[in-house]
């Protein structure tokens, strides 16, 4: 055990009860009449302007978990822990389109999910079930994985047992409860500046402290080339190639497609909004591209990990190590702050998205088809205590690792709801059966894979990583793909011949509530509907 | 104008396909090309996002607009 670190846990602590007054505050910020309704528990309002979005959505999308892993990867295997970085610069480009056209329609139809437009698009209710479900089961191990961040953090001060993380976790919850989307939105503004105090100071002090990038590198390349494995280096190894592009494409969809993101990107005012702040966002890539870099100072730093609770070296240590080795004390704990405050904003906004999907699509659904605006708000509002509950709930019952491969296993399941939402946005040409079947087919074969997948290094004879061997497809080759977009592949295949079969043989289908024009819709246009409003077209259905 | 949105597609090119700068020379201020070249993409990827946001914009709808 460490000894504690009283200067930095002080700093941490003060900052940290300062943000959970601010998430109890946020209530009454650009105040509603009243917060039972999802538009206003769940999105906010709907009206968050160009700058909020920017915070929130940098402080939804780059989690602490990203702040503390990359570098962990970087440190532990070199370049192919710098995918974030093309993926983080994809991301914007590939979905500036779709973002503003699900904007547009989810404003039009007073959709709140993902799994709404689903179903008001294919008129499916087993479609909209599925990318709901999907949802759900991919966030839970991401908020898990919030606190593997916070839990980094303490255990580098010196603080042990799990108590600190449940007080955490049960005043987010708290405020949360209260307070819905506001809360994330405003503590998102102290995160975000922390952060990018903390990385500025980082990567210039830290690098003048070290000599600069010439040594960094150097003792980078010194360390891999000692290491027995072939896969770690300063540079891509030859067969490593196709795996890098393919996870930064593959994470990159996969980002668009969490429930979490979607919600923040609902919550913006307009069309306009989302579209300058798609142009906006890369600064945070830049942040994370510098913290990446933080891995190879650690390595010169000379930094060791921490013992993990399974006996191994835990890298998730490195970032905060180095940062306690670097800094002085006090700076150390806003440093540690950070890290622990932008482990809040997202695992909240996760909450709030699961909670909205639960009472959307299942409870709404399946359970009280006549639910109200008060009821689906209060719905989800106990909903997201169960989901924070059970976050919690995974770390203390099961090792870390597991939660960080749950993770591995979510990124690839959220990326099969692919076709039903990315092409759903551009054409109603597929058959909601057809998605449904390449949606299994690509959940099943992508477990398989994964399963299937085992890592010498660390002795796992499954779920061993997410790259998947081409020879075990029967190529001879050595290059790895992301396993994610394998599954989509095959997914993408098989909704296809199976739109063409069903609408050769003219299977039935429901209307499309949505027109062309919905998709195109500004704020203030006369035809958006005022909101808040209740979705339409799901009323006629229900009979 | 939708022309305009094919600019998008360049940031993609520009860094996923490894190969191209899978190397360590040439440096800049001790950092390997492999990682300058890449962070170079976020300011490149921000401008062309700018310019098509520019020659995009939508103009202010009035109510005849459709």
């Amino acid at each position: 055990m460490r000894d504690t670190n009283w200067t930095a846990l002080i700093v941490c602590t003060t900052l940290f009860v300062a943000v959970s007054a601010l998430g109890f505050v946020a209530s009454r910020w650009r105040r509603a009449e009243s917060l039972d309704h999802l538009d206003e528990w769940g999105l906010g309002g709907r009206n968050f302007g160009p700058w909020i979005t920017w915070f929130l959505l940098g402080g939804d999308l780059y989690t602490a978990y990203t702040f503390v892993a990359v570098p962990a990867l970087v440190f532990g295997a070199g370049a192919i822990g710098f995918f974030a970085v093309p993926y983080t610069i994809v991301v914007f480009p590939m979905v500036l389109l779709l973002a503003m056209r699900l904007w547009s329609v989810s404003h039009a139809h007073g959709y709140v999910t993902p799994a709404d437009f689903v179903r008001g698009r294919f008129g499916s209710p087993s479609l909209a079930l599925a990318v709901a479900v999907t949802g759900i089961v991919a966030i839970m191990p991401y908020i898990a994985l919030q606190l593997v961040g916070i839990e980094a953090v303490l255990r580098t001060m010196g603080v042990g047992g799990h108590w600190p993380i449940i007080v955490a976790f049960t005043i987010l919850a708290a405020y949360t409860y209260q307070s819905g989307l506001r809360a994330p939105a405003l503590i998102a503004f102290v995160k975000d500046t922390l952060i990018y105090i903390v990385v500025l100071v980082a990567v210039i002090y830290i690098p003048i402290k070290l000599g600069g990038f010439d040594e960094i590198f150097g003792a980078a390349d010194e360390k891999f080339d000692k290491s027995p494995q072939t896969t770690d280096g300063v540079l891509l190894a030859n067969t490593q190639t196709l795996g890098y592009s393919t996870l930064a494409f593959g994470s990159a969809a996969a980002l668009f497609l969490y429930p979490h993101s979607i919600t923040a990107l609902l919550a913006a005012r307009s069309r306009n909004t989302i579209k300058r702040n798609m142009a906006a966002l890369p600064a945070y890539t830049l942040v994370l591209a510098l913290l990446a870099l933080l891995g190879y100072m650690a390595i010169e730093a000379g930094v060791t990990p921490l013992t993990g609770a399974n006996g191994k070296p835990d890298n998730n240590t490195v970032v905060p190590l180095l940062f306690d080795q670097m800094f002085p004390d006090w700076f150390a704990g806003v440093a540690f702050a950070a890290i622990a405050i932008g482990a809040l904003v997202p695992a909240a906004i996760m909450a709030i998205a699961a909670a909205n999907l639960f009472s959307r699509n299942i409870w709404r659904e399946y359970v009280h088809r006549d639910a109200k605006p008060a009821e689906e708000a209060h719905v989800s509002k106990i909903a997201s205590l169960v989901v924070k509950a059970g976050a919690v709930a995974v770390i203390l019952a099961l090792e870390p690792q597991f939660s960080i491969d749950l993770q591995l296993i979510g990124g690839v399941l959220i990326l099969q709801t692919l076709p039903p939402i990315v092409f759903g946005l551009l054409t109603r040409w597929f058959h909601p059966w057809a998605l449904l079947c390449g949606w299994a087919a690509g959940l099943v074969s992508g477990l398989l894979m994964l399963y299937n997948t085992a890592n010498p290094l660390t002795g796992k004879e499954h779920f061993g990583g997410a790259q998947y061997a081409l020879s075990g497809l029967g190529f001879d080759t050595k290059m790895t793909v992301y396993t994610g977009m394998l599954a989509l592949l095959l997914n993408i295949a098989v909704t296809l011949a199976a739109s063409l079969v069903l609408r050769k043989a003219g299977a039935p289908r429901e209307a499309d509530a949505t027109r062309e024009h919905d998709y195109h819709v500004e704020a203030g246009d006369p035809d958006a509907k005022p909101l808040p409003g209740t979705p339409d077209e799901l009323a006629p259905a229900r009979r | 104008m939708r022309t305009w949105y094919f600019l998008l597609i360049i940031p993609l090119i520009g860094v996923l396909i490894p190969t191209f700068y899978n190397k360590l020379d040439p440096e800049l201020a001790g950092i390997p090309f492999f990682y300058w070249y890449q962070m170079l993409w976020i300011p490149l990827s921000v401008a062309i996002t700018v310019l098509v946001y520019i020659k995009t914009r939508e103009p202010k709808r009035g109510p005849d607009d459709a």
